[in-house]
C-alpha cells in the first residue's frame, strides 16, 4: 500500500484514477474498512494538503467548507454556527470527541450511510458540493451524490474538495433531529432536517426538508410548496408534512428500530424540526 | 515495500522513524517508539483508550496513520506529567480512585486534559458527553466523572 499526499486538486485527481486508491480525509470510516480488511487499497491519497480542503470562508457569496475540515474546527466556527444552527448541530453529532476531531463533511457524505447525519442538515439547507476531477472541476447539489449504502456518482478519480451554503436571508432557520437509542455514539434510527425562511409578514417563503435513515438513501421531501409557500404554518400544514415524511420511508427493519417505529418517528422527528427551525426563523 | 521516513514531535522531543504505510499512529507509538501508555482497545475508534493530541486536537491514535504525522506535533500521557510529579488530573483521579484496571485511564486523562484546556468549568453533562468516547470496561464512570469535576474545581481555585 502507497501512501501519496498530492499538494493540487488536479495530482489528487491523478493519483486517485489509478486502480485500488482510496481517498483519505479523516480517515475515521477508511481505517476502520483497512483494519477489517473491507478494503485494501493500492494507494491511499491523503488529500489534506490540498489548498482550501481544509478551510472555512465567508465570502458576498456564501460559505466554503473546505471537504477535510474536522467537524470539531466547524463546530468552533461562530459566525458559520449562527448562520447554519443546524448543518452544525447535525455534524457535531457524528461520533465522539475523538472522531469529531478528525471526522470531515466529505467523509460523512462519501461513506454515503443512510444513517449519516451531515447529509439530510446538508440537503435541507440547500448545499452544494464542489467536485475535483481529472478534467473539470463540477458542482452538484449534495442529494446528488448518495445512490445506494456505500455507493455515490463520483466518477473515477473525482473527490469532493468542499461544499458551498448560501448566506441565509433574513428570517430564516434551520434545525437537525436525530433519534439513536442511547443519548450518545450511536448510529441514527431516524435524522430529519428542515430549512425555511419566512417573509416579512411571517408566510414561508422557502422550505426544504430531508430525511435520513428511513430509506437506502437520504429523502429530499417533495410537495412541501403547496402546503406551505405563501402561506402562514398551521396545524393542518404541519399534519400534512407528518403525512408526507411517513410516505416517504422506506426504511430496513434492525435492531435499531422496526420499519413501523422508523416510519412515525420520521414524521415526529420532521414536526420537532420544523418548530426549531420556525422559531429561528423569527429570530434571525 | 518501501517504508517512508516520518519526523515529528512527541511530548516536546523531535522523533524520526520509519513507517510502513498500513502502521497507524497508535503502531508507532507502542511498537516503534516504545510509548506504551497509549493503550489498544477497539483498534477502530469507539473506545478512546488510545486517545492522543494531535495538533492539539483530541483524536484516536488508532484511527491516523503513522505516515500523516509527520511534521505533526503529538501529546500523549507519557507527556503529563512533570519530571516527578504527576499531573493535578493524575493526582486526582488517584486520590478519589477514578481507576480500576487502568486500561482505559491513560485515554481517559488526556480526554480529560482537553477538556478542562476547552472549558475550565463544565456541568456534569458536558464532562459525560465529553467522555462519552472513552469507554471503561469496568464501568467506573461515576468516580471518573467526579474526579474531573473535582480537579476542574482546583485547577479553577489554584
Amino acid at each position: 500500500m502507497e501512501y501519496v499526499t498530492p499538494k493540487s486538486a488536479s495530482e489528487a485527481s491523478q493519483a486517485l484514477s489509478q486502480e485500488g486508491a482510496f481517498a483519505l480525509a479523516g480517515g475515521t470510516d477508511l481505517l476502520v474498512k483497512l483494519k477489517t480488511r473491507f478494503v485494501s487499497p493500492s494507494v491511499v491519497v491523503d488529500i489534506k494538503h490540498i489548498p482550501n480542503i481544509m478551510t472555512i470562508k465567508q465570502s458576498a457569496e456564501g460559505w466554503w467548507i473546505g471537504a477535510a475540515t474536522p467537524c470539531a474546527e466547524i463546530v468552533e466556527h461562530d459566525s458559520l454556527s449562527k448562520n447554519w444552527p443546524g448543518v452544525v448541530e447535525a455534524l457535531s453529532l457524528i461520533g465522539s470527541t475523538q472522531i469529531q476531531g478528525r471526522a470531515t463533511l466529505g467523509g460523512n457524505l462519501c461513506n454515503a450511510s443512510p444513517a449519516a447525519d451531515s447529509i439530510p442538515a446538508l440537503i435541507a439547507a440547500g448545499a452544494t458540493c464542489v467536485i475535483s476531477g481529472q478534467t473539470k472541476e463540477r458542482e452538484e447539489p449534495v442529494e446528488k451524490i448518495v445512490t445506494a449504502p456505500g455507493m455515490t456518482t463520483l466518477g473515477k478519480g473525482e473527490f469532493i474538495i468542499g461544499f458551498k451554503l448560501p448566506i441565509p436571508k433574513n428570517r430564516s432557520g434551520d434545525a437537525y433531529l436525530r433519534l439513536i437509542p442511547r443519548s450518545e455514539m450511536d448510529i441514527a434510527v431516524v435524522g430529519a432536517g428542515v430549512s425555511l425562511s419566512l417573509s416579512e409578514d411571517g408566510k414561508i417563503e422557502a422550505i426544504r426538508v430531508a430525511l435520513g435513515a428511513i430509506a437506502p438513501t437520504q429523502v429530499l421531501l417533495s410537495g412541501l410548496e403547496d402546503i406551505f409557500i405563501g402561506k402562514e404554518p398551521n396545524d393542518d400544514a404541519i399534519q400534512k408534512l407528518v403525512s408526507l415524511a411517513e410516505k416517504a420511508c422506506k426504511p430496513i427493519n434492525d435492531k435499531r428500530g422496526t420499519i413501523e417505529y422508523r416510519t412515525k418517528i420520521a414524521g415526529v422527528l420532521a414536526k420537532r424540526a420544523f418548530g426549531i427551525a420556525l422559531k429561528r426563523a423569527n429570530n434571525y | 515495500m518501501s517504508k517512508t521516513q516520518v519526523a515529528t514531535c512527541i511530548n516536546g522531543d523531535t522523533h524520526e522513524f520509519l513507517c510502513d504505510t498500513h502502521q497507524t499512529l497508535l503502531d508507532v507509538l507502542r511498537h516503534e517508539l516504545d510509548l506504551t501508555g497509549s493503550k489498544e482497545g477497539c483498534a477502530t475508534g469507539d473506545c478512546g483508550a488510545c486517545s492522543v493530541m494531535l495538533d492539539d486536537r483530541l483524536v484516536c491514535a488508532c484511527l491516523v496513520l503513522g505516515v500523516e504525522v509527520d511534521g505533526k506535533e503529538i501529546e500523549t500521557i507519557e507527556g503529563m506529567s512533570s519530571g516527578s510529579g504527576l499531573h493535578a488530573i493524575q493526582q486526582k483521579f488517584i486520590d478519589l480512585a477514578a481507576l480500576q484496571c487502568g486500561i482505559c485511564t491513560p485515554g481517559v486523562l488526556v480526554a480529560t486534559k482537553a477538556l478542562l484546556t476547552k472549558n475550565k468549568n463544565p456541568s456534569e453533562e458536558e464532562v459525560r458527553f465529553w467522555l462519552a468516547g472513552n469507554l471503561c470496561r469496568c464501568t467506573g464512570y461515576d468516580k471518573i466523572v467526579r474526579a474531573v469535576l473535582e480537579v476542574a474545581a482546583d485547577m479553577r481555585n489554584a
